[in-house]
Parts: structure tokens; C-alpha cells; sequence
């Protein structure tokens, strides 16, 4: 049987499609996926990711960890409250899991991971923490979690809060409370749109839910389903492990270089790494739009000149370009050669573009934006 | 009223509702609501013949693409154009202006196969 989140209850209440997310019972769309990503770009909206699994890593030696197992530098969170997207990779430098480092203090961090990987994960970090003066602890199921995003994402949270977040920037968090609850809030999402993501003892969430839940819906926000939170990355270009990235490809075949840091000493996976920048990488990752009609789907094969030139590893509809969108890895010579690449769609070749970047605009706070 | 006693059913979740020596085929109520939103969808091409349980098009919702299989053998006479540009016409009306594809039956005993309203109701949309 599949786990129920704190707010199940409320989903059946909104009228939620349930499904079976990797173990959880969680809801697929409440009004329409398309109606959803939309009220997310526009207006906001609220989702129950209580799915997603929360380590604590804490100790004199957290740090000397955390960049040993981790491929970014945790000394670049110079000071509490800070918050980095890092990987977690195996000896050939391949992703066990994507996740988030917050820094609650030199020795104490939280990290949130992918709600599938969760357990590998801590049997991982486990495995590698003799030697170091280090403690880990699951606590997933004790941190519910609940995410506000959309450009009024910080309206709706004053008026639930009656205090302001107008100074936390993207990537940082603090500490607050919500329906008297205490509550971690952080100025992160998986969306591309301003918003936060509210970490709480499980127990509290529906109260937590109930309270932001009215004034969202005043709004006009809606509870989001993982269908909406699919397109919404996915518009964004943002990775998801199990999809774009698994143990078999590299930050580097990603196109997520910019969270190794080379020059740290050691860390679990570097040889590979440094292998790669130095001679290349066999497939790397691009981003296209269809020029002709139809929806790449994960899996569809991408072909240039007749032959098989990658394979499609997520693809939508995108509900903001009313188009279709994916992610696919392709031959990094094919893409040298130029000529056209199409994707091999219910057996017809289809024209798609190649394009650099997020699909569409990305609207995150941080002060330069303000 | 999410079923019509008129129309035949498959447990592939196609109706057909039969003209003369045609059919007019489209996806059921419960289809397009397990589909959730419908966004694109491969109609078939006219003239061509099909087996009947074969998959002859694709109807596709922001999430999967769904093959829809023909309910009798026969050939395409005619495919609902207003798809390409609507095709949440089969969200909003699938027994009407959501109809997919009209098709000469080969064979009519094939229909005697199909489902009645109340079988597939019962049987197909639990």
C-alpha cells in the first residue's frame, strides 16, 4: 500500500486524482493539470511534496562530509540561512540524486532530497562516514512539506504570516511560524516563478495548509498536482533525477557543470569528472522545441540524417509556448556537424529545434531582481 | 447521461454509433477524464483501412499519448478536422463535437461484439 502524506485527507476533499508516486499516494491534478501550471505562472499555488526525503547531516566534521560525498563546494555557504543545489555522485561521477544543502549552522545542515531516492541515499551517506566526526539522520517522514509558488506567492504568505519575507532571497531560508507551528521557509521552488517552500513537523501540516490554504484561494491560487510541477520544471529546464539525470550520467553530460567544484581537493566521483573536462563527454544534454506538429514523450528516439542521433528522456506539452518541449541526450559530434535533428514520433519523423537555455523566462527573487 | 444507450462500446474505451453501413467513432466520457486534459491528437488518414482492435490514431493529454484502437474493421471516410485545432473538444463534448473519425464498416457482424452502455459502465469505468 502506498503512504498517505499529512494532507491526504484534504486532497480527497479538493477533489484530487490520486496516483502511486514512487510509494506515495499523491495527487496527479486537481482541476487539470494545463489549468494548474497556468494558475502557477500567473497567480500561485500550493503543493504537498511531504514525499520529498530531509537528511540532517550534523557534527564537528559535517563540512569535510558533506565535500567529500557532495560535488559542490559547502564551503560557498559562507553563513547560516544559506542554501546550494549540489550532487550526490558515485565513484564514475554519476548522480545517486540531485538535492538541496541548507546551512543551519558550521556544523549542522539539513539536506532534501528526491523522495525515491531517500533511503539509497542515507545507505550511501552512511556507508561513507566512517572516518569522518560525523551523525546522519533520516527524518523524512517527521518533515512535511509544503511549497507557495507564483508571483504572489510572497502576498499570500504575508497575509498567512503577518510578517514579510521581502528581504529572504532566493535560496536562503529562516526559521518562522505558521499557524503557531514552527516552520523552516525557504525562497526556493521547482517552478521558475517566485515562492517558497515551507518545511514542518508532519503532524502540523494540515493546519499549516488550512491556514495559507483560504488566502491562497482568495487569490484565485490552486492546489497543484505533480503533473502541473512536471510541466512547470520542465518549462524551466530544471533536471529530474530517475528522467534526466540518474547514476549513469555526470553533471557534465547534464550541462550542470556549475555545480562541480573542481578545486576542491576530494570528493567521491572527481577523477571521472576531471576525465571529462579534459577529453569531452560521449552524450550531452540539449533542450528542444518541436517545429512540427506533436509531443515528445521520454523515451522517443532523436534522429538526424536517418540515423539515431539520442533518445528523449523527458517531453510536454509546454502549457505557456502551447508547444512541445523536451529534453533529450544527444551525440555531442552530431550536434557539431549541424544539419537537421527530428524526433521519431508514433513512427513519423518530426522537425525539432535545438534551443540554449530555460523555455521560458525564469521569474526568481533574489536582489538584483527585487 | 455519461453513457448514451445508443452507442457501442469497447474496453478499450472507444463508443461507435452506426449509420447506415458507418460509424462514428470517438473516446467515452471515462476515457477523456482519465486522460485529463487532451492537447493534441494524430488523427487517422482517410482511405485508409484498419483491423478492427487495431490502433489507428492518438490522442494525447499533457502527461502520456494514448492509442485509440478502431472498433471494427473497415476504412476511414472521414476524420473530425476541428481536432487539430480543438482538440478539448473531446474533453468538453466527447459523444458530440469530440467525435474522431467516421469509418465504412467491413464487416457488421463485428458490432454484435460490442458493448451495450450498460455493460461497459459496469464492467470498464470503476
Amino acid at each position: 500500500m502506498p503512504q498517505k502524506t499529512p494532507l491526504y485527507d484534504i486532497h480527497l476533499k479538493l477533489g484530487a486524482k490520486l496516483i502511486d508516486f514512487h510509494g506515495w499516494l499523491l495527487p496527479v491534478h486537481y482541476s487539470g493539470i494545463i489549468e494548474e501550471h497556468l494558475a502557477v505562472r500567473s497567480i500561485a499555488g500550493l503543493f504537498d511534496l511531504s514525499h520529498m526525503g530531509e537528511i540532517e547531516v550534523e557534527g564537528e566534521d559535517a563540512l569535510k562530509y558533506l565535500n567529500y560525498i557532495l560535488c559542490g563546494n559547502i564551503e560557498k555557504l559562507s553563513y547560516d540561512g544559506r542554501i546550494m543545489y549540489c550532487g550526490l555522485l558515485n565513484e564514475s561521477g554519476g548522480f545517486i540524486d540531485d538535492l538541496l544543502v541548507y546551512r543551519k549552522s558550521k556544523l549542522q545542515y539539513l539536506l532534501v532530497v528526491n523522495a525515491s531516492n531517500a533511503d539509497k541515499d542515507y545507505a550511501w551517506m552512511q556507508k561513507h562516514i566512517s572516518g569522518f566526526k560525523a551523525e546522519i539522520r533520516n527524518v523524512s517522514l517527521n518533515t512535511g512539506l509544503i511549497a507557495l509558488q507564483g508571483p504572489k506567492s510572497g502576498e499570500i504568505l504575508y497575509e498567512t504570516a503577518r510578517r514579510n519575507f521581502n528581504d529572504l532571497f532566493y535560496y536562503h531560508f529562516t526559521e518562522s511560524k505558521l499557524a503557531g507551528k514552527p516552520v523552516i521557509i525557504s525562497r526556493t521552488g521547482y517552478t521558475g516563478e517566485d515562492g517558497f517552500e515551507i518545511y514542518a513537523r508532519w503532524n502540523d501540516l494540515p493546519q499549516i495548509w488550512d491556514s495559507l490554504y483560504p488566502i491562497a484561494f482568495a487569490h484565485g491560487a490552486k492546489p497543484i498536482g505533480l503533473g502541473a510541477r512536471d510541466t512547470l520544471r520542465l518549462e524551466m529546464r530544471y533536471p529530474l533525477h530517475g528522467n534526466d539525470i540518474d547514476e549513469n550520467t555526470t553533471p557534465l553530460e547534464a550541462g550542470l557543470s556549475w555545480i562541480v567544484d573542481f578545486t576542491k581537493d576530494n570528493f567521491i566521483g572527481k577523477e571521472i569528472l576531471v576525465q571529462q573536462k579534459k577529453n569531452g563527454v560521449a552524450k550531452i544534454i540539449a533542450g528542444f522545441v518541436m517545429e512540427d506538429k506533436g509531443i515528445p514523450r521520454s523515451g522517443y528516439e532523436i534522429i538526424q540524417s536517418g540515423e539515431v542521433a539520442g533518445v528523449v528522456t523527458s517531453g510536454t506539452l509546454s502549457p505557456n509556448l502551447s508547444q512541445g518541449i523536451g529534453l533529450a541526450y544527444l551525440n555531442p559530434e552530431k550536434i557539431g556537424r549541424g544539419g537537421d535533428f527530428f524526433v521519431s514520433i508514433h513512427g513519423k519523423e518530426r522537425k525539432i529545434r535545438l534551443v540554449k537555455g530555460p523555455f521560458v523566462k525564469s521569474k526568481i527573487y533574489n536582489s538584483h531582481t527585487k | 447521461m455519461s453513457y448514451p444507450e445508443e452507442l457501442k462500446y469497447t474496453s478499450s474505451h472507444e463508443w461507435i454509433k452506426v449509420k447506415g453501413d458507418k460509424g462514428v467513432v470517438g473516446i467515452t466520457y471515462f476515457a477523456q477524464k482519465e486522460l485529463g486534459d487532451i492537447v493534441f491528437v494524430e488523427l487517422p488518414e482517410t482511405g485508409r483501412q484498419y483491423k478492427a482492435k487495431n490502433p489507428c490514431c492518438v490522442v494525447e493529454s499533457v502527461k502520456t499519448a494514448s492509442d485509440i484502437y478502431c472498433p471494427v474493421s473497415g476504412t476511414i471516410t472521414d476524420v473530425n478536422q476541428n481536432l487539430n485545432s480543438n482538440p478539448e473538444l473531446i474533453n468538453d463534448d466527447c459523444y458530440g463535437k469530440g467525435w474522431i473519425f467516421e469509418i465504412a464498416i467491413s464487416d457488421p457482424s463485428e458490432l454484435d461484439k460490442l458493448l451495450s452502455a450498460e455493460d461497459y459502465k459496469n464492467q470498464y469505468t470503476k
